[in-house]
């Protein structure tokens, strides 16, 4: 690991001002995902801004009806939170079905959001990798790619976002609160968080360099079934080939985001209308375009069974 | 605004504050007070140590292990602040102020935690070097349970929790034993588990 100056600011104005004056800094929250990075010198950050310390911690109710999530609340935390539990189900069990208790009693809100793929290629620091290491090519084209995107991705990358929480936050409509170093605050629809790859698969999200995300907020509850399904290579403790995260109706109407499957979490909202006709319906409009791999064309027909597997247990 | 880490070449500035990158890769050292095992330890470190580096290298207290260091196998859990999580993913400095209870401070070999003796009884072990990080995990996932913690296999979310194989199974996943005492370590916490119903009037 590279060695860094560290501080521990206590205004979120303070920490975004510090990271924005210096490229080289990065916040650390929980520390799970860029730690794990700087000790393979995939990240390495000559100053950290510990963002613990600014009260970013709460879950509290929102005028509107809903729920405002602050970025440092732990996933422990906001999967037991009895509000979310009870009306933002999907969540609770997309954070659950992640990582493993000691992990999710350090990871954050916004760390969650903002983890890094997990493409072999980009941890191979022997191998080119254009989000590593930007236009140094892409290993994954012509490597194993049976865990990467099948739609969304472009000829520089074919990674997915990993994480199962973004997934659920998708499908509820959440909307990413932040500051800047200037002390402006914006809010970004979940929507148009995390980014296609494109030409430049080093930017993960819309966020702008020392932009500091305070909070996340949930729209009011949308009643239905919540379920999140996610397919993996062993039963715990790893990360999704596909998943599914569904909020189903009573009268079959809902909504559907697929994990797994792109650089961000995937949703077609034209593609929902057909939700009461079946996951078959749905997932030939969802998944329209597709262009999967050799390897990785499995996860069309998975994707389709996967959320037919979702629309059953809503039914039960 | 609380600074630290004047690193060797940064400490004639006021303040680290958005501090020149250290020249040379030169370590920053900084300073962290934190209460472990009950005893409080002041400690300069490299800000790079991790809480895992600085119990093992720097407090001599080895039980905790070192199994992957990037977080995928358990070796290194620790309970901080009543919660368990892996040490080799956090830095020491990040834990000012904080209560850190490893294997060590769980129990002694003459007085025993009750973890560590259901350990025994029901050989939840062969070489032994997931263990610490078992039985600290293990009695985190005991106290989580009866927090009412939910996890993956929980049918209701909204229900009262229930100590079961399926949960102890799924809740020990972030623990990897490559001896594969898996069943025994479930046999052992159920044991633990029926003591404290015991002794907790229903
Ligand atoms: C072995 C292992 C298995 C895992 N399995 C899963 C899994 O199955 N599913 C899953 O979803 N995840 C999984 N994870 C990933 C885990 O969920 C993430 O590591 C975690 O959520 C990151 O949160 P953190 O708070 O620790 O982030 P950090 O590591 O502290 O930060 C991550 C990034 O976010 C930035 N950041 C942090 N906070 C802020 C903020 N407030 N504003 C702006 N930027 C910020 C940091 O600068 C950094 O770039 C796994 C991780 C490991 C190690
Ligand atoms: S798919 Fe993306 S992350 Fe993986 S090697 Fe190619 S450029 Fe890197
Ligand atoms: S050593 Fe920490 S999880 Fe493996
Ligand atoms: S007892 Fe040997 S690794 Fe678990």
């Amino acid at each position: 690991m590279k060695s860094f100056t560290y501080e521990r600011p206590t205004s979120p104005a303070q920490a975004a001002a510090a990271v924005s004056a210096n490229p080289n800094a990065k916040f650390i929250a929980g520390g799970t995902n860029l730690l794990d990075l700087m000790k393979l010198q995939i990240e390495t950050p000559t100053h950290l801004v510990d963002v613990n310390g600014l009260g970013l911690d709460g879950i509290e109710a929102t005028p509107e009806g809903g729920l405002r999530v602050g970025a440092l609340v732990r996933n422990t935390d906001l999967a037991a939170d009895a509000r979310v539990r009870k009306d933002y189900a999907v969540l609770s069990r997309a954070l659950l079905a992640g990582a493993s208790g000691q992990l999710r009693n350090k990871a954050t809100t916004a760390g969650n959001l903002l983890q890094r793929t997990r493409c072999p290629y980009f941890y191979d620091t022997a191998q080119a990798c254009n989000k590593r290491q930007p236009g140094s090519g892409c290993s994954a084209l012509d490597g194993v790619s049976r865990q990467l995107a099948v739609i969304g991705a472009s000829e520089a990358c074919i990674a997915t976002h990993p994480g199962d929480m973004a997934v659920a936050m998708r499908v509820l409509d959440a909307t990413v609160e932040t500051v800047d170093g200037r002390g402006t605050e914006r809010k970004i629809p979940i929507s148009e968080f995390h980014r296609l790859p494109g030409e430049r698969p080093e930017v993960d999200t819309t966020l702008k360099p020392g932009e500091l995300i305070t909070a996340v907020t949930l729209p009011k509850p949308l009643g239905g079934a919540h379920i999140y399904r996610k397919v993996r290579d062993r039963a715990s403790y790893a990360y999704a080939l596909v998943s599914v995260a569904a909020v189903v109706q009573p009268d079959g109407s809902g909504r559907a985001a697929f994990g797994g499957v792109a650089h961000k979490p995937w949703r077609v909202e034209a593609a929902e209308g057909e939700m009461a006709r079946g996951a078959k319906a749905v997932t030939a409009q969802v998944f329209a375009g597709a262009k999967p791999t050799h390897d990785n064309a499995y996860k069309l027909k998975l994707a389709e069974r996967t959320l037919g597997a979702a629309l059953t247990e809503a039914r039960a | 605004m609380v600074s630290v880490g004047a690193s060797a070449v940064a400490a004639a500035l006021p303040g680290a504050v958005g501090a020149a990158p250290a020249a040379n890769d030169a370590p920053v050292l900084a300073k962290v007070a934190f209460t472990v095992n009950g005893e409080k330890r002041d400690l300069e470190l490299d800000t790079r140590t991790s809480l895992l580096d600085a119990a093992r290298e720097h407090m001599h207290l080895t039980g905790s292990k070192k199994g992957c260091d990037h977080g995928q196998c358990g070796a290194c859990t620790m309970i901080v602040d009543g919660r368990r999580i892996n040490a080799c993913l956090t830095l020491a400095v990040m834990h000012q102020g904080a209560q850190i209870t490893t294997i060590e401070g769980l129990g002694q070999p003459e007085n025993l935690h009750p973890m560590q003796a259901a350990f025994i009884k029901h050989d939840g072990y062969q070489c032994g070097y997931c263990t610490p990080g078992q039985i600290c995990s293990g009695v985190a996932v005991l106290d989580e349970i009866k927090a009412g913690i939910p996890s993956h296999v929980t049918a209701d979310l909204n229900a009262p929790m229930q100590v079961t194989d399926a949960e102890i199974r799924e809740r020990m996943s972030g623990n990897i034993c490559r001896c594969g005492a898996y069943s025994n370590i479930v046999e052992a916490m159920t044991d633990v588990a029926d003591q404290n119903k015991a002794r907790r009037p229903a």
